[in-house]
């Protein structure tokens, strides 16, 4: 699993436990959708995300999407250094309704 | 090419650009905004710095600099042109013409302090334009629109990657994701890209293909469009504008330019090639692949861009078939071509003169051949010599503008017929008397804009500059809509100079024609503008000499037009060749009319009288032998030969007729300056020379 997951009341913190990269985005789009169906709220924790590439980022904007669509909430937390690159690269930060964090005061 | 070759260029190409620049300057007057006048200012006064610069003509470079960094503000909307900024640059052109003047007087020694002096002071005034120039550079924003193919990423090549090395040559602003070529979830190829992104970017020296640089590895995979900067695209269009002709190819200009590299050319032109392929079988489109188009709408470049290099690709293609069509040839050897021309014409009349003596029917007909052919070399000989007045005329913009600002009178110049051609040195010589008869109009006809209001006229005033054609000579109008002439005042004057006597009776035109007796001025107060003591008799004077006549129509009240009437050619006429006694006389062919041979009864009828009825109208006519005391035997038979001039006619009465020829005129020497009526001789086929009659002094006899 690329993805471990908690569910506490009613939100559910999903934990990336990969490289966001083209390496694992088969393997990590097949286990985060599914994670859409688990609540209304859906938390990702991408601390433990040690790169990301656009494939994973592609990854994350697929989510977004779709959980716009299913009408729930999708929060990214826990950004890591790498996550946090790429979304100000892609300047996405906003998109994702996540005000950008500095790296290290991540809870 | 020598130095001194280089001289010669510069000034013709200098004293070019500034008339340029004058017209420029004026249509920016009449139309403040006016982009294109502004653009073609700036251009004619940066040419002329770059070729002053090459010749190290210092003085002019920099005081060009000046106006230049003005113009640049204008340009970028900094700086506004009103009325004080246009005296100002028209004063600084006219500055300019003074210093490339000065050059061509002697381009060794530098320019006189005083004129240095004065290029000072503007440079002083044109500062008040430049304020704040240095550090105005506005960022320079770069538009990058990035398209990446679904496969890059399989390929290892990562967006991000070349977003990271763009921020390492420069600063990505506003930058853009645009996810919305993700597809639905299950179709989403995870390793797929779908990914493009909008954005500006900036930093220092970029140019394009730095930024294509950064691409280089993904160039196939992905759609790149580079924008310039946006609040640089006239400058593009400028760049273009000035890019050497002889680059015609669209593609090349835009590469040349910056805003569009080779990539993308040669990308496009494999575009246009592909269209032309698929054509055929798109019968129904029959459309035309233009690589301008193809460049548009890949949105290669802003469209703008592409008219501009398109124009300019027109431009260059006009240009280029304007430069075959025109060579600069020195007078002298068009005079000498002319000469010749003459010649042949003469020896032409002398081999038809043998031939026709021979008999020899073969031979007459070669004559008549080879003397066709020579009427065409004449006819296009002397068209060599032809320029059009419109440039003339062009130059009295300037000139009204300024006397009426002068004045403080409001008048409109309007010019027709600026394409009638006329002899180079006619056109030369013609611009003194105009330049009299349109101060004067200006000084004395157009009356105030108070004073037009109270006579219920429109404020503004008109003058009219126009040029035509009237059977066989070309007329030139000066006229105004101003008070015309006072004809009270003028038969005082003419009375208190002793030009009439009180006797006199005399009609108003006949009063009007007064005004050119020479010493004649009625202006009270003598101005700035005319009235300088050389009056209307010189600009007689000067169209005489032109072999013009010059006539005033006015009304008081309404204006007046002052109507120059010039012969078409100088040098070659169609003549009409006559005799009286033993002289041959020639006139030229377009002034005769008719030619009736006198019965006995005729002759008799007007051996007393100087008129004679002609179709129900009495025509006056004088005796040629009389005329000019010929003494020899009088003739048997008389002719009358009918010719009218400037709406006037006469008759000439002559022993014989002896048809049509080709005459070249030749000045009579100055012995003769005071044969009023020959206005030159020519010689004939067999050796002989013939007068060539001034119609337009025995018409004047006649009445």
């Amino acid at each position: 699993m690329t993805i471990h997951v908690e569910s506490r009341n009613g939100v559910c913190r999903a934990l990336v436990t990969v490289e966001m990269t083209i390496y694992y985005a088969a393997q990590l789009k097949e286990d985060l959708l599914p994670c859409l169906e688990l609540a209304t709220t859906l938390e990702l924790d991408l601390s433990q995300v040690r790169d990301m590439d656009t494939a994973g980022f592609q990854l994350l904007l697929l989510a977004k999407r779709e959980a716009e669509r299913a009408e729930k909430k999708l929060h990214l937390v826990a950004h890591s250094p790498a996550t946090q690159e790429v979304l100000n690269l892609y300047n996405m930060a906003a998109y994702f309704d996540d005000p950008p964090r500095t790296p290290g005061l991540t809870d | 090419m020598e130095m001194d070759e280089l001289f010669q260029t510069f000034i013709m190409e200098s004293r070019e650009l500034l008339s340029a620049m004058e017209e420029s300057l004026l249509a920016l007057e009449a139309a403040p905004n006016d982009r294109e006048s502004l653009n073609s200012l700036f251009r004619a006064v940066h040419t002329i710095k770059g070729s002053a610069g090459m010749l190290e003509l210092d003085a002019i470079v920099i005081f060009c600099h000046n106006i230049e960094t003005v113009l640049d503000r204008a340009r970028d909307g900094l700086v506004t042109i009103d009325p004080d900024l246009m005296s100002l640059l028209l004063s600084c052109r006219d500055h300019i013409a003074m210093l490339v003047e000065q050059v061509a007087v002697d381009s060794t020694t530098p320019h006189k302090p005083d004129t240095l002096q004065s290029c000072g002071l503007l440079m002083d005034q044109l500062k008040v334009y430049q304020v704040g120039v240095p550090g105005a550079v506005e960022k320079e924003l770069w538009h990058i629109s990035l398209r990446f193919d679904s496969n890059v990423l399989n390929y290892g090549m990562d967006p991000l990657s070349y977003i990271r090395q763009l921020k390492n040559i420069g600063e990505i602003a506003n930058l853009v994701t645009l996810p919305n070529a993700l597809p639905e979830a299950q179709h989403m190829n995870p390793e797929s890209c779908y990914l493009g992104f909008e954005f500006d970017f900036h930093g220092k020296n970029i140019d394009k293909a730095r930024i294509e640089k950064v691409f280089e590895f993904v160039r196939n995979d992905c759609t790149l469009r580079i924008v310039p900067p946006h609040s640089h695209i006239e400058e593009y269009i400028e760049l273009i504008q000035e890019l050497p002709e002889d680059k015609l190819r669209l593609g090349e200009l835009l590469v040349d330019c910056g805003s569009l590299t080779r990539n993308e050319l040669n990308e496009a032109l494999d575009m246009q090639r592909l269209c032309a392929e698929l054509r055929p079988q798109d019968g129904e489109h029959p459309l035309v692949c233009q690589l301008g188009d193809i460049l548009v709408e890949q949105l290669m470049i802003p469209s703008e861009l592409v008219d501009a290099a398109l124009v300019k690709q027109k431009k260059a293609l006009d240009n280029k078939s304007l430069e075959k069509t025109l060579v600069r040839i020195q007078t002298a050897k068009l005079d000498r071509l002319i000469n010749l021309v003459g010649e042949m014409v003469i020896a032409g009349a002398t081999t038809n003169l043998l031939a026709l003596r021979s008999k020899d029917t073969a031979l007459l007909e070669s004559t008549f051949v080879l003397s066709k052919l020579v009427e065409e070399i004449r006819d296009s000989a002397l068209q060599l010599r032809m320029v059009e007045i419109g440039e003339t005329f062009n130059r009295f913009n300037r000139v009204v503008r300024d006397l009426s600002h002068e004045l403080g009178k409001n008048i409109i110049l309007s010019i027709h017929g600026s394409d009638i051609e006329l002899d180079k040195s006619v056109v030369e010589k013609i611009f003194e008397p105009l330049m009299h008869l349109v101060r004067n109009s200006i000084d004395h006809g157009i009356e105030s804009a108070s004073v037009r209001q109270k006579r219920g006229k429109p404020a503004q005033g008109k003058l009219q500059l126009s040029a035509y054609h009237e059977s066989g000579s070309i007329v030139i109008e000066v006229s105004d809509d101003g008070g015309g002439l006072n004809t009270e005042k003028i038969h005082a004057k003419a009375l208190e100079k002793g030009l009439i006597t009180a006797t006199q009776t005399l009609s108003e035109p006949e009063i009007h024609e007064l005004v050119f007796a020479p010493g004649f001025s009625t202006a009270k107060d003598v101005s700035n503008i005319s009235g300088r003591g050389v009056g209307m008799d010189v600009v007689r004077r000067d169209i005489e000499a032109l072999r013009g006549t010059v006539k005033i129509d006015s009304r008081e009240g309404l204006g007046s037009t002052i109507e120059i009437r010039l012969p078409l050619t100088l040098a070659i006429i169609d003549g009409f060749m006559v005799k009286v006694g033993n002289t041959a006389y020639v006139l030229p062919l377009e002034l005769v009319m008719e030619c009736l041979e006198l019965s006995e009864a005729q002759r008799l009828e007007i051996r007393d009288i100087n008129y004679f009825e002609v179709h129900g109208t009495l025509l006056p006519f004088i005796r040629l032998r009389q005329h000019f005391r010929d003494k020899s035997r009088p003739s048997l038979r008389e002719y009358l030969v009918v010719v009218q001039y400037a709406g006037q006619r006469a008759g000439l009465i002559v022993d014989e007729l002896l048809g049509e020829l080709q005459t070249v005129i030749k000045p009579l020497g100055k012995l003769f300056a005071n044969l009023k009526e020959i206005s030159g001789s020519t010689l004939l086929g067999n050796g002989e020379v013939a007068l060539i009659l001034d119609v337009a002094v025995l018409i004047q006899h006649t009445t």
